[in-house]
């Protein structure tokens, strides 16, 4: 990657571009001002403003006529060089042929200016395109160069990351980046996953923690054992979807390449019949090929085939940089479309954790984690770890704990008698309890045989996930959540997040059934997108028309049968693809109407004689600048926040 | 097989497209795609004769954008 904002081909470029053009305005100015048909008297006064202007033509046009000339021995014969050559040459014909004639002098300037403008929308395009990939390019800023290898010695040697094998031990210093995936053998440090996630937050790493490649260490000297391969680590599985995204070719793209393949040769032979035609019936020839060399102007079709994939690629490349990974612009095309989300709910839509969810009464809240904590804090179980990490404060100690397998424990010091379980407990030990009917694991507290609370615990749902649902909702989709918990707990969850549908009791396997089923059942251009964590899904996020897998770093598997993946694992990002598959294609639509239209609104007032060729090197050039230019703004800023109270707008 | 070329200094996209078009022509090619955005081929041919293809590719590649460079 060079530094420059410029590549050398197009700075060589701009300042031929310049030259031509600080060329042209003085002749064309002197001309206005005293003149240059005037200078020699006589049938040849033509030749000294000929003679000028075809300096500054040759200068700006030389590699187009060589091109023409070269393509044609080749057999390419509808190619934009020779269409604006002919063009060019044959508005200098025509000039000549009005010297000669003794006509007044003039169309030299136009066939100058056509070709330098063509130059210049030439050069603009080069310039975006270039600039568009360095966009995405700063995403393959994530490859590694290097990876200090430690070898038996003790010594260090710096060597390519493809040479290091798994069980290698590699240092990381501070703002070098993690070149293979690995674990933490020695040292703590933050690592800043934006390049890797969009996440600007950086994580903290000691040992025994993964790193991830791709990272950059920010703080401390980190020893790492590594686990992968330089090919099988995420950096490299991430930089080749990345590198094959523009592979994939949406239906935007083919439509308009095959609509270049014929509009070309249409347009010019159009424009020799305008010639001809009208020519032999008014015999007036210098208006009609006149009108029939600003047809070939427009005849290029590049601002169209050139736009369409810039947008794509500023589509993707945006949603790259909010850890959006989109393989290909027909996915962005589809997903644009997507009306139906399935989602897995542990890990999806709920954190796939236990948290404690509700502490009944709540003006004991306090008293009855503290009790519970006491019972629970010597357990491993899940929700005893969920009821500690709630207290968050130590415990006393000096109570004797009985598991009673079943129904809970029995906390006993010196007479006090704590009892933290199941109903059943409580009913053992005669205990009058008040029932909490909320869905999840219940946790009774009595405290010497009287009952002091309840707490329940269950799936904690993600912050952020009622917000996409509700957005996603307002974009008219059906949501519905595939889970292997019982009904009264599935419609309890789906009717807080304010899903559209759910499917319970399902066991793993029967998740690609119940897809197959949505998929069976769906009409033609409904396009169902899959949800998953990427853990043992794979073969839905295959089956579904997109499937998109949440928190890819790490999970190659998920990556692989995956269409999208979201590197955070954060459904917001759902939403702002959505959000970024709207836009872009919305682009796509205007790019490709504005286009169309106005060359053939040129084209129309060309043939009738209101349009001249100046007008016509707009329809050409100047469209496909706007284009462009229209196509960049894809590459915009997004809200990562889901925009829930203004269905239908896009920003 | 499949493989993936570089392409270098491919400056339009109506080429890319040509380029595609007659890279498909050939026999012996199962799949080809020319990404005037990534500056890439990705061709999937017949692997007993595949440096043949190749060859192929080059020559009409040649033909239509004399400018651009397959690096093999």
């Amino acid at each position: 990657m060079k530094r420059s904002s410029l590549s050398r081909k197009d700075k060589k470029n701009l300042v031929r571009i310049l030259i031509a053009l600080a060329l042209f305005l003085a002749i064309f100015i002197t001309d206005k001002v005293i003149v240059l048909g005037g200078v020699l008297e006589g049938p040849a006064a033509w030749v000294f403003p000929f003679c000028l202007y075809l300096v500054v033509y040759l200068i700006i046009g030389y590699d187009v006529l060589w091109r023409a000339v070269r393509n044609i021995l080749h057999g390419q014969v509808f190619d934009e060089n020779f269409l604006m050559c002919v063009a060019t040459l044959g508005a200098f014909a025509l000039a000549i042929y009005r010297g000669v004639t003794g006509q007044e002098i003039e169309g030299f300037d136009e066939a100058c200016a056509v070709l330098l403008f063509y130059q210049i929308g030439e050069w603009f395009q080069s310039y975006a395109t270039g600039k568009s990939r360095k966009s995405i390019a700063g995403l393959m800023d994530i490859r590694p160069d290097y990876a200090n290898l430690v070898k038996e010695d003790g010594s260090v040697e710096k060597v390519d990351p493809s040479e290091v094998k798994v069980g290698d031990t590699i240092l990381i210093n501070p703002g070098e980046k993690v070149p293979l995936d690995g674990v933490v053998a020695k040292g703590t440090s933050t690592l800043d996953t934006k390049a890797l996630t969009g996440e600007s937050l950086p994580r903290d790493v000691a040992p025994d923690g993964d790193v991830i490649s791709g990272c950059v260490n920010l703080t401390s000297q980190l020893t790492v054992r590594v686990e992968k391969e330089f090919y099988d680590s995420t950096v490299s599985k991430i930089l080749e979807l990345v590198e094959n995204a523009a592979d994939q070719k949406s239906k935007a793209e083919n439509f308009i390449t095959k609509f270049a393949k014929y509009y070309t040769p249409i347009v010019c032979g159009v424009a020799l019949l305008l010639a001809v035609i009208p020519g032999l019936i008014t015999m007036d020839w210098s208006t009609w090929v006149y009108r029939a060399l600003s047809f070939l102007v427009v005849s290029c079709p590049c601002a169209l085939v050139i736009s369409i994939p810039l947008s794509f690629f500023a589509g993707i490349g945006a949603a790259s940089r909010y850890g959006i990974l989109i393989k290909g612009s027909n996915y962005l095309e589809k997903f644009n479309q997507a009306n139906t989300f399935v989602f897995d709910k542990t890990g999806t839509l709920t954190k796939g954790n236990f948290a404690v969810a509700r502490i009944s009464p709540e003006e004991n809240a306090d008293d009855i984690l503290h009790l519970a904590a006491i019972a629970e804090h010597d357990s491993n179980h899940p929700i005893a770890k969920s009821i500690v990490a709630r207290y968050g404060k130590q415990t006393e100690s000096g109570y004797t704990l009985t598991n009673i397998a079943g129904r809970g424990i029995v906390a006993e010091k010196e007479g006090d008698v704590l009892l933290c379980g199941n109903g059943k407990l409580m009913a053992e030990h005669g205990i009058a309890y008040t029932e909490e009917a909320g869905v999840g694991t219940v946790v009774y507290v009595a405290r010497n045989g009287a009952f002091v609370g309840s707490l329940l615990i269950a799936d904690e749902i993600k912050p952020e996930t009622r917000k996409v649902i509700g957005e996603l909702n307002a974009m008219s989709c059906k949501t519905i959540m595939l889970t292997g918990d019982n009904e009264a707990i599935a419609k309890n969850v789906a009717q807080e997040i304010g899903l559209t549908g759910y499917k319970a009791s399902l066991l793993p396997q029967n998740k690609v059934e119940e897809v197959e089923k949505l998929l069976a059942h769906k009409k033609q251009k409904d396009v169902l997108c899959f949800v998953g964590d990427g853990i043992n899904d794979a073969p839905v996020l295959m089956r579904s028309d997109i499937g998109i897998a949440m928190g890819g770093v790490g999970s190659d598997a998920a990556i692989e049968a995956s269409d999208i993946v979201l590197m955070k694992d954060d459904l917001r990002g759902i939403a702002l693809a959505k959000r970024i598959a709207r836009k872009t294609m919305a682009i796509v639509t205007q790019n490709i109407v504005f286009s169309i239209a106005v060359k053939v609104a040129i084209l129309i007032l060309s043939a009738v004689g209101i349009a001249n060729m100046w007008l016509a090197v707009f329809g050409d050039v100047g469209v496909a600048v706007i284009a462009i230019l229209n196509a960049m703004r894809v590459n915009g800023k997004y809200t990562t926040d889901p925009i829930r109270d203004r269905p239908g707008t896009a920003r | 097989m499949k493989k993936i070329f570089r392409l270098e200094d491919l400056d339009c996209a109506n080429c890319a497209a040509k380029m595609e078009r007659a890279i498909q022509k050939i026999g012996g090619v199962n799949e080809a795609n020319v990404s005037f955005m990534g500056q890439r081929l990705s061709i999937d041919a017949d692997e007993s004769r595949f440096e043949e293809i190749m060859d192929e590719v080059v020559r009409v590649c040649r033909k239509v954008e004399p400018d651009c460079k397959i690096i093999r």
